[in-house]
């Protein structure tokens, strides 16, 4: 029959507006302010600095290798290294950045900087509450806002950092166990005790 | 109940006895102008507000449809969204093209909403309420309807974008075509009242046999030429599922792709205000005008059976929008002159067959038959023509 298809679509929207009212399984919005959906552990908004320990600056494990900055694609990341050391997480003098900024108006939220990082020091953050009546500073984000700790790492990406901090243990291990064996070599080679080897790790 | 009758009259005539009032306090040269001026201000109200629950309506409505909330942020259940939406376009920029002809891109949204406004000056939304009673109402109607193809064209061409050329293209291609079978399928009424007087249309209308009306819509030809105006209408209106001038998934919003502002809200206001004026006139035409539905109801004030059936329309034309998908361009026009056209033809020669046969069931049988075998016949002769293939693109080889 003519308009038969019609007259079945109307149909179709009609239970629809009718059943909107009756059951509540239908409207499938989420109310965002009050309501939030549970988070995917995959989620991913932005990049952020992980550190370690309590102390952001400190425990900053980025040690301002610029490869982030040389592989973003829209180039939101700004990086200036610092002119003297501190130790990073091991316990090892490195370069930090003096100044690390992203744009995160400009992000388009690829990833390829945590991925290519080699320190684990960029992850993706899911935070994505991020509006802001100013458009430009409000979106440009410095090192201290950037910086979040393994702890709060630990709690939005659970598997991936769990992965992340045994790497990173076996890591410190490998080199701890080197630089033992490289001090119990010198010992042994000299056998007066130099006590500032000892003291420089 | 006797009670009830007698406050039904004034009532009823309220508006009318209010603006006598007002009138009689000043000069009698004066009264003529003021009148004019009172009249128009309260269709401009009446129908602005009107537009702007229909704003609310469709998005509430659409959004139940496709199992959504819709607007539910300002004001209990969203009510007062129609007010935020206007204040955000009161104070959004306005931008002009640089290589815009300012001056027709300023006039096109004037003179759409103006066209749009002028049709209500022969709609009477109640009993004695119209603003003027021309002898050739219809006619005037859909001369001045017209005129919102030549807004829409100024806007389109006047932006200087190929999007808004190309809405506009489409616009004056689609309302021209549709615009035949809409005048067309008018004519049966006219035949029938021997007038072109929306008033005597109504009054003709406003009769009943026993508790049923005599609306035109209750006959073959009358239903018949219903359906025909309301797609035709539906078009004319550029609303879903004829909204290809605005495609936004094609063309972003077609001829007002450039406007942005009030002047968008403008644009917004005038397509509205045409598709409740041609609602407005498609209940004049076939369903009664202010006439109740049952002779009982007649105590109901006038005026409110006039927006209650503009709202069932409006609903109805939500409905539609919130079921049907775009049509295409070939579609569009094979509709307007395969199906529309000579069916609003025949329908003139069915209107005329019931205007000379004796009334009884065999005009009923034969009247119906002439309306509903042609539809069918005509359909799926357009359904056969259709052949699916391969379809090859000269240009993408």
């Amino acid at each position: 029959m003519v308009g038969e298809g019609i007259l079945k679509g109307m149909a179709e929207t009609a239970r629809n507006f009718f059943g909107s009212y009756v059951s509540k399984d239908r409207l499938t919005t989420v109310q965002y302010p009050e309501q939030r959906d549970p988070r995917i552990e995959s989620a991913r908004s932005f990049p952020f600095l992980v550190y370690d320990g309590v102390d952001w600056h400190d425990g900053m494990r980025c040690v301002a290798c610029q490869i982030c900055e040389k592989e973003c694609p829209p180039k939101c990341i700004y990086i200036e290294k610092s002119k003297d050391k501190k130790p990073d997480a091991n316990g090892k003098p490195q370069f930090y950045p003096a100044i690390f900024d992203i744009d995160i108006s400009v992000c388009m939220s690829c990833q390829i900087c945590a991925e290519v990082c080699p320190f684990d020091a960029i992850k993706m953050d899911v935070d994505y509450n991020l509006s802001t009546d100013d458009r430009f500073g409000g979106l440009l984000f410095d090192k201290q806002r950037l910086s979040k700790s393994n702890e709060y790492y630990n709690a939005i990406h659970p598997t991936e950092a769990s992965a992340v901090d045994v790497r990173l243990a076996a890591e410190r291990a490998r080199q701890e166990a080197k630089a033992k064996a490289a001090a119990d070599a010198k010992l042994a080679a000299t056998t007066p005790a130099q006590p500032e080897i000892g003291g420089q790790r | 109940m006797i009670h009830l009758v007698q406050l039904a009259q004034p009532l009823d005539q309220i508006f009318v006895i209010a603006k006598r009032w007002l009138l009689s306090y000043l000069p009698a040269a004066l009264q003529p102008l003021c009148s004019a001026v009172l009249s128009v201000a309260a269709i401009l109200i009446a129908f602005a507000t009107l537009f702007a629950l229909t704003t609310l309506l469709e998005r509430k409505g659409l959004g139940r449809m496709q199992n959504r909330y819709g607007p539910n942020r300002v004001g209990p259940w969203g009510i007062l969204q129609p007010i935020a939406d206007g204040v955000k376009s009161l104070t959004k920029e306005d931008i002009v093209p640089i290589t815009a002809d300012h001056v027709v891109h300023f006039l096109a949204p004037v003179l759409l909403v103006t066209a749009s406004f002028m049709g209500y000056a022969v709609l009477p939304i109640g009993r004695n309420m119209v603003l003027v009673d021309l002898n050739a109402g219809v006619l005037f109607f859909f001369a001045v309807g017209s005129m919102m193809e030549l807004a829409v064209f100024m806007a389109g061409w006047s932006s200087r974008s190929k999007y808004s050329l190309l809405g506009a293209m489409r616009a004056i291609a689609q309302m021209i075509s549709y615009e035949v079978p809409l005048v067309l399928a008018s004519i049966v009424v006219i035949m029938q009242a021997g007038s072109l007087s929306t008033v005597a249309i109504v009054n003709m209308q406003a009769a009943y046999t026993g508790i049923w009306p005599h609306w035109f819509v209750f006959t073959p030809w009358g239903f018949a030429g219903f359906v025909l105006f309301m797609v035709a209408a539906t078009a004319e209106s550029n609303r879903s599922p004829f909204d290809l001038p605005e495609g936004e998934s094609e063309i972003i919003a077609g001829y007002y792709t450039e406007y942005s502002g009030f002047k968008f809200a403008l644009f917004f206001l005038g397509e509205y205000i045409g598709m409740f004026a041609t609602s407005g006139m498609a209940i004049t035409l076939f369903l009664g005008g202010w006439s109740a539905p049952f002779a009982f109801l007649t105590w109901v004030p006038s005026y409110v059976w006039f927006f209650a059936k503009l709202l069932a329309i409006i609903s109805v034309f939500i409905w539609i929008r919130g079921t049907l998908p775009r049509l295409r361009m070939d579609q569009l026009m094979n509709l307007a002159w395969e199906f529309m056209l000579p069916m609003t033809l025949l329908n003139l020669l069915t209107s005329g067959v019931w205007h000379f046969m004796p009334g009884g069931s065999l005009r009923w049988f034969v009247c119906s038959t002439m309306v509903v075998v042609p539809c069918i016949l005509l359909s799926r002769g357009l359904k056969h023509k259709k052949k699916f293939q391969v379809r090859t693109y000269h240009y993408s080889e």
